[in-house]
């Protein structure tokens, strides 16, 4: 019993990389308060944070007018991405990711923000709440019922396609021997009976459980027999005995790059199991295990680290170009790749990089300095100074900040030659690292 | 690549690109079409000039002024490179329907087990009485008639899985084995790459196809050629040089773990392709044959690759995924038809225009799915998960013989109702690498000295 704690020293710089993991980073001076209330104290904050109040810049799309998440191209990823910056609560929104990542849905097959937009209500109104509701209420939820054919599911045409994920991806894991196609076919007949009325205005509209579509013979799943409905699949899998190990060590993986120790495994399965299939107990030891705070980096999601940034700036949502910018740094909101939903363990190869460039520029673009209104020349240390400054004074690694400055005397190096150079390159060189910072390994990772 | 976070971690090895992929496919599906009205994403405010490259007699775009005088020699050192062999990989994601890309159409029992499903019409498969080409792989059935393409009507390997992640991962690692932490060509070209070129294996989806994940070497992803560029606001001229250079620098930054090394190896690998791809810039590329129309990724990929293989890039093994989506668990009639159709003019395509710039003795075409679908329908107007599949290699230098046979509904099916592999892609991935790679498979594949070599290339 009893996983290990971390009890080292808790300074500001603990409290950003549990920001970084738990929530989307600090807002200027975030970390330093965090900080006062010692680890237990922070976890509990993060945990337990009381109603939402969204703090900062009003959002709105590039022509000033309000999101419209349910109806308008992009502005789900951009209504979402709002709340990661504004939020005072961190770790709900970052959780509603991690199943938003979990039970991965796209609108590609769903074809209805204003579903996609209700099932995310539903990752935020149980993310640390009971997995047992929240496996329950995704079943039945409408988005999933339409991306896993749910509603086509019926007794006398049984559709594998939710039957087999439910298992796989959501409640315990391929090839660990703890389900057989046989149960696949058997979980599907269990499933059936959901249905959905249909209309050309409305799309898809009015899920509901049919009790004449439901195939009622019974069925053997995990070697039990019974007239298993789909509350019955569900508990089906949740007391499967390898459930527990696949949740713990799924939901640990979100938020630590290393494997848990036999110990700390035994310990996060009986806070599961002894609580009921609780997520907050999990989450408990997840945050405070040594492992979070001593351990290796671990790279930012893609939305991570672009809300993180405007979180730096205390800055606002105010384009709606942050949808195909998200695409093209490899994470758009409600469009995950397939249901296994994201591979974070691969988020940056050569187009992703690309696309975290651009979406630097695009928080930088507004805030360039002008080389017009540059008076006097500025050293090589001081302009990299204000560089970091612009961004809240990141910590860097001496080889980062050594490069970085590499480059800041290569470049006024240049400028000697002609007077205006000399007064102009610097300005020009402090836009340069205000992108390079951004991009770099220190601030891709925490 | 299953789903398996929990396994995932409990083997974290050193290096995060090479250790994932392993354990959870990347379904990329390349980068969104740009909207009207989007801005344009870089490149902004930059000149454009036209340039003849004289090493290649073609007529580029490139972005910025003064810098012309590199960009020969670049590509001359690069067309000087020997010119080896290219394998092209292409997937059809989900389990393309080996039942409806080649059909026993006169087959009762297709017609019992597919009431709504079974194809009608199409051209007569020639080695084969039994199936017909899905009509909308007519110009596929075209290119079959020219002797350019083998057919594989069920390939797969023993205890197919009927997973999409742990299929399509066995697929891409070259084994049926969990634990293999790259892909099957990343391997190959650990052996024969080298550290300074990241096109030798290129995904052309906007993210990294697993097949292509390497240990040792650099490779690269990216959406297309022609828009590999970096754009800063209020960063020009002698500054903006230094900058670019200066994302190469990043690769020497950072460093102390797994997650700060891939970051920092990743920004390196960047600035390289984008002065490999700098001679591709802000251009439209014109084909030298008309490709499907339409904001359609893949056969503008497949065009700007047929450019970039014709102007000599020291290019290896490149990787795509087909347009559509193939896990046809209902409406499968409508969806199957237009994804086939756009599929098969494109590759049609990308064949007529290596042929037209004469470089298509050096390109090979592999075009595989994870699995096939069970040969029942299921009641939603689709197909649940199957085992063997259809694969096609695609080329003039192909043997043009189809490998293994289809196996019949009547004793070709599993007792779980789905067609039986008759080739294994092992062998199929052996035969690729010795034949027309000419590079010994038993030191990148485990355990292939028990794998038939079918007779591939001519």
């Amino acid at each position: 019993m009893g996983a290990p704690v971390y009890r080292g020293n808790f300074d500001a710089s603990h409290a950003e990389r549990l920001l970084w993991r738990a929530g989307f980073g600090p807002r200027p001076g975030e970390a330093a308060k965090l900080a006062k209330l010692g680890l237990d104290g922070a976890v509990h904050s993060l945990l337990n944070p009381g109603v939402e109040k969204l703090v900062g810049p009003k959002p709105h799309d590039s022509k000033g007018r309000p999101f419209a998440p349910a109806d308008a191209w992009g502005h789900d990823h951009c209504w979402w991405l709002d709340k990661m910056v504004r939020t005072s609560r961190p770790l709900v929104e970052r959780m509603a990711l991690v199943w938003h990542d979990w039970f991965a849905t796209s609108n590609a097959g769903v074809g209805d923000q204003g579903l996609m937009i209700a099932q995310n209500q539903l990752f935020r109104k149980h993310g640390l709440g009971s997995f047992e509701q929240l496996l329950l209420d995704v079943t039945a939820n409408p988005a999933m019922l339409v991306w896993l054919n749910g509603t086509q599911n019926t007794k006398d045409a049984p559709n594998e396609n939710y039957g087999r994920e439910m298992m796989e991806l959501f409640t315990l894991g391929a090839d660990r021997g703890a389900y057989t196609e046989r149960d696949v076919r058997e979980q599907a007949r269990a499933l059936t009976g959901w249905t959905s009325r249909w209309s050309r205005r409305k799309g898809e509209y009015d899920f509901h459980f049919d009790a004449s579509r439901h195939d009622t013979g019974i069925k053997t799943v995990f070697r039990k027999s019974g007239d298993y409905a789909w509350r019955d699949a569900c508990h089906l899998c949740l007391s499967n005995p390898k459930h527990a190990s696949f949740f713990t060590q799924k939901l640990w993986s979100y938020f630590i790059p290393v494997a848990p120790d036999a110990k700390t495994q035994r310990a996060l399965e009986a806070a599961y199991n002894g609580s009921g299939r609780q997520i907050k107990p999990v989450l408990d030891i997840v945050l405070k295990h040594p492992a979070l705070h001593t351990g290796p980096r671990m790279t930012k999601p893609p939305v991570v680290h672009i809300a993180g940034l405007l979180r730096r700036l205390n800055a606002g949502v105010t384009t709606d170009a942050w949808a195909w910018i998200g695409g093209l740094s490899g994470q758009q909101l409600f469009y995950p790749p397939n249901v296994a939903g994201w591979d974070d363990s691969r988020w940056l190869d050569t187009a992703t990089f690309r696309g975290r460039w651009i979406a630097v520029g695009e928080i930088l673009g507004d805030r360039r300095l002008d080389p017009g209104k540059a008076k006097e020349a500025i050293d090589a240390p001081t302009t990299l100074k204000r560089a970091l400054a612009f961004w809240n004074n990141p910590e860097l690694t001496p080889a980062t900040h050594r490069q970085l400055l590499r480059f800041t005397q290569r470049a006024l190096h240049d400028a000697r030659t002609d007077k205006w150079k000399q007064v102009q390159y610097p300005v020009l060189v402090e836009n340069a690292l205000r992108h390079l910072i951004a991009v770099s390994p220190d601030l891709q990772t925490a | 690549m299953s789903v398996g976070r929990e396994r995932e971690v409990s083997r974290i090895v050193c290096d995060e690109c090479t250790r994932a992929g392993a354990l959870r496919a990347v379904a990329g599906r390349g980068l969104p079409s740009i909207e009207p009205g989007m801005p344009t994403p870089a490149g902004t405010g930059l000149t454009r000039r036209g340039f003849m490259a004289r090493s290649l007699g073609m007529a580029l775009t490139v972005y910025g002024a003064g810098r012309l005088d590199i960009f020969d020699e670049g590509i001359a050192a690069a067309a000087t490179m020997p010119k080896n062999p290219i394998l092209v990989t292409v997937f059809l994601q989900g389990g393309a329907d080996a039942l409806s890309l080649l059909s026993p159409q006169a087959d009762p029992l297709y017609r019992k087990l597919r009431p709504s499903l079974a194809i009608s019409g199409g051209t007569a498969f020639a080695e084969d009485d039994r199936l017909f080409w899905h009509p909308a792989l007519d110009q596929i059935a075209q290119l079959h008639g020219e002797g350019k393409v083998t057919v594989l009507p069920a390939v797969g390997y023993d205890h197919p899985d009927q997973s999409h992640f742990t299929s399509r991962h066995f697929w891409e690692v070259g084994a049926t084995d969990s634990r293999l932490l790259t892909g099957w060509l990343g391997r190959y070209l650990d052996v024969v790459g080298s550290p300074d070129n990241p096109l030798q294996g290129l995904s052309l989806t906007g993210s990294l196809e697993p097949a292509l994940a390497t240990a040792k070497v650099p490779v690269a992803a990216i959406d297309g050629p022609d828009q590999y560029d970096f754009w800063s606001p209020g960063v020009w001229g002698q500054v903006e040089d230094r900058m670019l250079e200066a994302i190469g620098m990043l690769g020497n930054a950072g460093a102390h773990d797994a997650a700060s090394r891939t970051a920092a190896k990743v920004a390196g690998q960047s600035a390289t392709l984008r002065r490999q791809l700098q001679p591709f810039g802000g251009k439209k590329l014109t084909p030298a044959v008309p490709y499907p129309a339409g904001n359609d990724s893949f056969p503008r990929s497949l065009q700007g690759l047929a450019a970039m293989i014709a102007a000599g890039l020291p290019l290896r093994c490149v990787a795509l995924e087909a347009t559509g989506e193939y896990d046809t668990h209902a409406s499968q009639a409508s969806e199957l038809t237009p994804a086939l159709t756009t599929t098969a003019a494109s590759l049609y395509a990308f064949q007529r225009d290596l042929e037209a710039r004469g470089v298509a003795d050096r390109v090979l075409t592999l075009v595989w799915t994870e699995f096939g679908r069970r040969a029942e329908e299921n009641g939603s107007g689709g197909t649940d998960h199957g085992a063997a599949g259809t694969g096609f290699l695609i080329g003039t230098k192909v043997a043009g013989t189809q490998v293994g046979e289809y196996p019949g509904l009547a004793s070709g099916l599993d007792r779980d109702g789905n067609l039986k592999a008759t080739s294994d892609f092992r062998g199929v991935y052996a035969a690729l690498l010795e034949q027309w790679l000419r590079f010994d498979a038993e030191r990148i594949l485990p355990h292939i000295s028990k794998f038939k070599r079918p007779t591939l290339v001519k």
